[in-house]
């Protein structure tokens, strides 16, 4: 099973490269931006599991490595 | 007894702080392997800069959960010292040994340079040999060195004197920023609140000898391992 984690910045947390990245966008043209965060997707081939189980999994490693919860949140996306 | 130097896959500067320890400070020291479990005998552990576990997925969060860090925490919750440099203080950060996290620098880049510090608290095991308010030179080589944490917790380090370090405007460098990463309140390095947990950007391991420059980290080491040791075992006094 195909199974994704989307690891973003909370909100309030500073992210240098998304404001870089709006800053750049509004130089060309791109004034409706107005603001953009840039986060990690992580994608997993999971097997012998159902949807719930690799929930439950995916959500374990994301508290424990994938993301740090000072700074950062997850969701997690299965098929 | 002896103190341990961690080496994690891409740890750099663990040799340099071996040397410190053993040929500058005179302190028996061990270098260790990531892959071990335990830290008998051991009364001291840097854990070292570097980019362990080439900085994947974010700096120090691969090196939390290496073999070696259920040992370092019982270590650390049992109250012995532990003095983590850069990627070293990454990995405190990341492993909850020392609140907040160190954040890519404000203005994206990787800096290298040196950067002065104040040192705002020089009643701990690492910082009893310097003075209150005492300004120290040390280089700094990172890309992920801005501390953040809640209002609460920085609130907190303040009220409990945990701020350690704090970057200052330069007085022999050209460079206008005293705050060169973008850190919350230009924090340079904190200690936990028990303070047997110090965590700092800069590397006392490259300014330890008056040739690299500064020889102020010197004196974090020496405090360092006198209290992992006890001075009489200390080889090289000052």
């Amino acid at each position: 099973m195909k199974s994704k984690v989307i690891v973003t910045f909370k909100p309030g947390v500073l992210d240098p490269q998304g404001r870089a990245i709006q800053q750049l966008l509004a130089q060309h043209g791109y004034s409706q931006i107005k603001d953009v965060r840039v986060g990690k997707l992580i994608e997993f081939e999971l097997d012998g599991v159902d949807s719930a189980q690799a929930r439950t999994l995916l959500a374990e490693v994301s508290e424990q490595v994938l993301a740090n919860p000072i700074i950062e949140t997850f969701r997690i996306e299965t098929e | 007894m002896s103190i341990a130097v961690i080496t994690f896959p891409g740890s750099n500067c663990d040799r340099d702080c071996v040397h410190v320890l053993r040929d500058v400070v005179g302190a028996p020291v061990k270098a260790i392997f990531h892959k071990e479990t335990s830290l008998d005998g051991v009364t001291g552990v840097v854990v070292p800069g570097g980019f362990s576990y080439g900085d994947y997925l974010r700096a120090g969060a691969l090196a939390k959960v290496s073999p070696i860090m259920g040992a370092l925490k019982r270590f650390a919750d049992g109250g012995g010292p532990v003095l983590g440099i850069c990627n070293g203080f990454q990995i405190l950060c990341e492993s909850g040994l020392l609140p907040g996290a160190l954040i890519l620098n404000s203005k994206l880049q990787f800096i290298s340079r040196w950067v002065e510090m104040r040192v705002e608290n020089a009643q701990t095991l690492f910082t009893d040999a310097m003075w209150q308010g005492q300004i120290v030179r040390m280089p700094m080589a990172h890309a992920e060195g801005c501390f953040v944490a809640e209002p609460e917790v920085i609130a907190a380090l303040e009220r409990n004197r945990q701020v350690v370090f704090r970057y200052v405007a330069p007085i022999r460098d050209d460079a206008p920023n005293g705050n060169p990463n973008g850190s919350t309140n230009a924090i340079a390095g904190i200690i936990n609140e028990r303070g047997n947990v110090l965590g700092l950007m800069p590397h006392p391991d490259r300014s330890a000898e008056e040739f690299l420059g500064s020889s102020d980290g010197l004196t974090i080491f020496r405090s360092f391992a006198e209290a992992a040791l006890g001075a009489s075992r200390i080889l090289h006094q000052p």
